[in-house]
């Protein structure tokens, strides 16, 4: 058995990084609604960026990848976890979250 | 030799008027019709395969004369040609089911273009050509002349003088055609006025060109279709709409505008008064425009941003307050709208140095089209105000240096100076239901095999449109020089979809270098400072509150 409700679909991106964020308080941005997301970031053990996403759009699986390989390149996190529950939010809208959730990280 | 006839029209409408008259007999006073009569009145003024406009806006509709039209006896009338510019309502297709009618010219189907669809492919509608509103009243009084106009209009007095109220649109046209050329003109009236003790507020279209009015047993339809809930725009839209100011509107010094409905519009209507201003762009951008009376616009309005507004149909809801902006809307001496969707088209398209619009797929020429398969919809008025006016000739400097960015080191005919219109498409790389709006082929090429078209439904073509936005930049097409930087142009625009995903990287990267493609971060906009509170009105509560109370939206959209 899974807690996964059936329907979502999880996808996990690891990249090395090279910007170590320490320890921090755990960063909540957005709302899980229609069209939109939560981002929650925490810290993780080692120098990975770590994406865990949860979304109810099935098959974009290539597109997250760009997305979170261009969210990667922009900040270059390490050491840090980025929670992603989305309901059908595009990748604008997915890029524009993980950007204000780095904006209030506060390192 | 026999002497030609010259007045053959002249008798036939004669022929025509008297078997009205006879037909009608004591229910016709002078102009008046009785209501239940109308049927009778249509059967004897129409002839079968007679050219017909039944009134059908983007807004107004005749709709008790639809109604009263598919009441007639088909074996009597039938196989009318119809000329008209919406089919809006259900009657106008039913007329094609019920044989009245066979032949189809128009311009815009809008919530009627599936069945439409399915009616031209079961061969009970045979359609002429798909126009824009101008091209079909410029056929008007070419060679689709009506014989006989089904109208409407608010009121007509004794005489038969006609007062249309705000929503005055297609009918100045569409009776001037007919009157002028033997028609005959039917109008359908909410009210009558005796012309003595109670008057018309004005007077819209003169008695002399009227021949029959009928008084309706319900006022005439007429569709809020402009007006836009400020609560649905998006940070994302707000994003875009910030950079259409920045990049667009202030770098050319955009005056004279025309805008496309929807959301993505509307955001730059509401950012005016609040991010514009922010940027000293008040005096500099947007004093003038051909545009109906959006609600999102009276913010604008209310600082001071607009000094004029001509309108194509008026909206339902914002009367009062239009009547209190004599300074900005044009209206009568009675204080409603008029206005009128020919001279705002012949505005939009001659007078204004920018449109911008959404649209539902651009392809890497950077056509667009809101064509999808299994509709058949026409385009309005859009490929009128998203095209560059040819026969332009008075100068502005936004039309001069677009013109010079398109023309500056070609040679020959093509590096001739002259000006051009800015057209720019705004759109988010993905649609609702992730659909994507970047394509490498429009549906509309498959629509026009489907449906056997001899050109695709293209709504804007390429070498038109200046400007592609979208949530990741501006493409300024203007600036390129060849087919494949303009390709990379628009694939370096369009984000995640699989046309922005197949770009040359370092071209795009070059294409940036050069100014031709320019991201948020380039124009000094950051993404994350796109908020829903720049609005200067984040629902339909604050623009009540802005009109002071003056605009009263339909039910529908009071939704506090």
């Amino acid at each position: 058995m899974t807690d996964i409700p059936v329907g979502l679909e999880t996808l996990r991106f690891v990249f090395a990084g090279h910007r170590p964020t320490g320890v921090f308080a755990p960063v909540l941005v957005g709302v899980v609604g229609s069209g939109n997301l939560e981002v929650l970031l925490e810290p993780r053990e080692g120098s990975g960026c770590e994406l865990h996403i949860e979304t109810s759009a099935r098959g974009f699986g290539s597109i997250w990848e760009a997305v979170a390989r261009d969210f990667h390149e922009r900040h270059q996190l390490a050491g840090i976890r980025v929670s992603v529950n989305d309901m059908g939010a595009t990748p604008a809208v997915v890029s524009l979250r993980l950007d204000q959730a780095v904006t209030e990280l506060v390192l | 030799m026999q002497a030609t006839v010259w007045n053959t029209k002249v008798v036939n409408r004669a022929q025509r008027l008297a078997r009205a008259a006879e037909a009608l007999g004591k229910n016709l006073t002078s102009k008046r019709v009785a209501t239940d009569a109308v049927v009778t009145l249509l059967e004897s003024v129409l002839a079968p395969k007679d050219r017909v406009c039944l009134e059908g806006n983007n807004q107004k509709q005749a709709d008790f004369l639809a109604q009263s039209l598919m009441k007639v006896d088909p074996q009597r009338i039938n196989g009318l040609h119809m000329v008209q510019s919406v089919l809006a309502l259900p009657e106008h297709l039913d007329l094609f089911e019920a044989g009245i009618a066979s032949r189809l010219d128009f311009s815009f189907s809008g919530p009627q273009g599936v069945r439409l669809a399915k009616l031209v492919s079961a061969g009970q509608i045979e359609i002429g050509a798909i126009h824009t509103y101008l091209e079909l009243f410029a056929r008007y009084f070419v060679d689709l002349t009506p014989k006989v106009a089904l109208i409407a209009a608010h009121a007509a007095d004794a005489a038969g003088n006609l007062y249309t109220g705000p929503n005055t649109e297609d009918t100045p046209a569409i009776v001037e055609a007919t009157a002028f050329s033997g028609g005959i003109v039917i109008a359908q009236v909410n009210e009558w006025v005796d012309g003595t003790t109670t008057k018309l507020p004005r007077v819209d279209i003169p008695a002399d060109w009227v021949d029959f009015v009928v008084l309706a047993p319900r006022p005439n339809f007429i569709e809020p279709l402009f007006t836009r809930d400020p609560a649905q725009i998006s940070e994302i839209q707000v994003l875009m709409a910030m950079m259409a100011i920045k990049g667009i509107y202030s770098e050319y010094g955009v005056q004279r505008l025309n805008h496309g409905i929807g959301f993505d519009t509307a955001a730059i209507e509401l950012l005016l008064p609040t991010y514009a201003e922010s940027l000293g762009l008040k005096g500099k951008i947007c004093s003038h425009w051909a545009l109906n009376p959006h609600p999102a616009l009276i913010p604008a309005i209310e600082a001071g941003w607009v000094q004029s507004v001509h309108s194509f149909g008026s909206e339902l809801g914002m009367e009062e307050y239009i009547r209190a902006r004599p300074d900005v809307f044009f209206t009568g001496a009675d204080g409603s709208l008029r206005s009128n969707r020919a001279f705002c088209q012949a505005a939009g398209h001659y007078a204004c140095d920018l449109f911008i619009g959404s649209t539902l797929q651009i392809d890497l020429d950077g056509n667009s089209s809101t064509a999808t398969l299994g509709r058949i919809s026409g385009f309005g008025g859009a490929p009128n105000m998203g095209a560059d006016a040819r026969g332009r000739r008075h100068v502005s400097p936004t039309w001069l240096k677009a013109g010079q960015q398109a023309r500056a080191g070609r040679p020959g005919a093509a590096g001739t100076p002259r000006g051009q219109k800015l057209v720019v498409q705004m759109v988010e790389t993905f649609r609702e239901h992730m659909q994507p709006a970047f394509v490498e082929r429009l549906d509309a090429w498959t629509l026009q095999e489907q449906a056997g078209m001899e050109l695709p439904p293209i709504m804007i073509y390429g070498d038109d449109v200046t400007h592609i936005l979208t949530e990741e930049g501006i493409a300024n097409l203007l600036l390129c020089r060849t087919d494949a930087e303009r390709e990379q142009a628009i694939r370096g625009v369009a984000g995640y979809t699989p046309v922005g995903l197949g770009r040359d990287r370092k071209m795009v990267e070059n294409l940036r270098d050069r100014g031709i493609i320019q991201r948020p971060e380039d124009l000094g906009i950051n993404p994350r400072e796109a908020n829903r509170n720049l609005l200067a009105a984040r629902n339909m509560r604050d623009l009540v509150r802005a009109s002071g109370g003056l605009y009263s939206p339909p039910k529908r959209f009071r939704n506090w």
